[in-house]
């Protein structure tokens, strides 16, 4: 029962770190059509600036974090600004130009961050461990504190979706964009700042994730799965989707890891046949798209 | 007043608009009849800048605004109720009404469109107004595609088919609200198959077939043409 209540907790924290990627990779595709799929090298990249930034033990990971997320924000603009508009929405051209990101960025970071896995933890009390007040389970706090950013970023961007002016056009922008642009609303700004929004929602996973998960090349393509396997499950475009994929996925992934370690990968395709089979648009999805 | 000069547009591979020529007035109703594949949506939709003509000059009072983007046609005061209504079924239907709220333009004439007044004109929807836009009946979307393009506070309007779908009484109360815009000074431009809602309405009649525009008149000289209606809009 401890072990359980651990693993679910392990599953919780990976799921809030897999919701950031998620749900800016979701609501990329949702208002643009457009599949991201260096989203993953995104996150990766966050992470490793926030190393460099942070520079050892002595540093403050609050900088790296800041950095870490800036600068993916700004990468995402140079993407969508510069790289996309020269595919012309050619959807093959758009999978195959951000697939070559991929490989870019993984051998920059190789060639400037090396092959060695790297790590930093948090600062302070957030760093050390605490006894939960049942069974005496000792847990980290900086997992508290990771899946305790996931859940005010997700319904801080939920709040934003749901209230605000911009997330009215960026809602309606995912039903039905040529309807936004036909009622006068400039869509093209609003893809520049979902894009934006999304890379940085990345690079900010990708600084909190390190304690977590690491940081290595490759582990862009672990995320990228992950998140892929989200919008299958949630809904491609859905962000109450990936709030609900980024659920399943975190904890069968952490389940499967921790009680059927020889068939962990195949566990966590499990749900997505499923999904495939009774729902394919997904739990939240729309059958067709306009 | 928009005027459609030699356009030729493509969709995708197929040539769909094969030079029309055609003037959407100031303060009158417009219709376009056709058949089905004819090119009416088409039309609509290079007018409204979401299909970009290969060549050909669409003219906004003067000003050329083929090729460019929907949303500069809409803020020159065009206003689109698509077929099929396209409302925005992830929002209320408040939310449809106020995400392209704009005053009018300098120069306005005629009603100035609040919330409240589209209320007043379609009573249904203030009932509903907290209701998410995919909730609605047909004839309630399609009334919230009208208050919604209204909202944007237009000089013309465009309207794609709006009794497609709809029971003969709500089609009925379509043809009146078209005539009453009509009345309070707004152009409309009525892209219809329904010959009966067509004809009440029109000001000119345009009459659409394999991409050009093959006969021009008045209702009156319409129904004195039945060779004319019988070879392309079979009625």
């Amino acid at each position: 029962m401890t072990e359980f209540i651990v693993q679910t907790l392990n599953g919780l924290t990976l799921a809030g770190i897999i919701f950031l990627v998620s749900s800016g990779f979701t609501l990329v595709f949702g208002v643009m059509r457009v599949t991201n799929l260096a989203h993953g090298a995104v996150y990766l990249l966050g992470g490793y600036v926030a190393y460099s930034v942070i520079g050892g033990k002595s540093g403050n990971f609050f900088y790296g974090l800041i950095a870490g997320t800036a600068a993916m924000a700004v990468l995402g603009l140079l993407i969508e600004r510069l790289l996309l508009p020269w595919l012309k929405h050619v959807e093959m051209a758009e999978l195959l130009a951000t697939l070559g990101l991929v490989y870019v960025i993984d051998d920059l970071s190789l060639a400037i961050w090396g092959g060695n896995p790297l790590n930093f933890n948090l600062p302070g009390v957030l760093g050390e461990s605490s006894v939960l007040p049942f069974r005496h389970i000792v847990y980290p706090n900086e997992r508290f504190f990771i899946l305790g950013v996931a859940v005010v970023v997700g319904v801080g961007l939920w709040l934003m979706l749901r209230y605000t002016r911009i997330g009215a056009i960026i809602r309606a922008g995912v039903d039905d964009r040529n309807m936004v642009m036909a009622l006068g609303i400039n869509v093209r700004l609003v893809f520049t700042g979902v894009f934006v929004l999304g890379a940085a929602l990345a690079g900010f996973a990708g600084v909190l994730g390190v304690p977590v998960l690491g940081l290595y090349t490759g582990g862009d393509t672990n995320i990228l799965l992950f998140a892929l396997a989200v919008v299958v499950v949630g809904g491609l475009g859905s962000y109450e989707g990936a709030v609900i994929g980024s659920l399943i996925i975190g904890l069968i992934d952490t389940y499967g890891t921790a009680y059927f370690p020889a068939v962990a990968y195949t566990v966590l395709f499990i749900p997505l046949v499923v999904i495939l089979l009774v729902r394919p648009q997904g739990i939240l999805g729309r059958k067709a798209m306009a | 007043m928009i005027e459609v000069e030699d356009v030729h547009t493509y969709r995708g591979l197929n040539y769909v608009l094969q030079g029309v020529d055609l003037t959407i007035p100031d303060q009158q109703c417009t219709v376009l009849l056709g058949r089905n594949g004819m090119g009416k949506t088409t039309l609509v939709e290079t007018v409204m800048g979401l299909l970009r003509p290969r060549t050909g000059n669409v003219r906004l009072d003067g000003r050329e605004v083929a090729g460019r983007p929907s949303y500069e046609v809409a803020r020159h005061g065009v206003a689109l109720v698509p077929q099929g209504r396209h409302i925005f079924r992830s929002l209320s239907v408040e939310e449809n009404l106020t995400l392209g709220a704009r005053p009018p333009l300098e120069g306005h004439t005629g009603t100035t469109w609040t919330l409240d007044m589209v209320y007043e004109l379609f009573p249904n929807l203030g009932d509903r107004r907290k209701n998410g836009g995919g909730q609605l009946s047909g004839g309630e979307q399609q009334m919230l595609a009208i208050g919604r393009a209204l909202m944007t506070n237009p000089r013309l309007l465009l309207m794609d088919e709006p009794s497609e779908g709809l029971a003969p009484v709500i089609v009925d109360r379509v043809g009146d609200i078209v005539a009453q815009l009509r009345g309070e000074g707004l152009g409309v431009f009525l892209v219809e198959q329904n010959y009966a809602l067509a004809v009440r309405s029109a000001d000119t009649v345009n009459i659409l077939a394999s991409g050009t525009v093959v006969w021009r008149g008045t209702p009156a000289e319409l129904d004195a043409a039945p060779d004319v209606r019988e070879t392309h809009l079979g009625v």
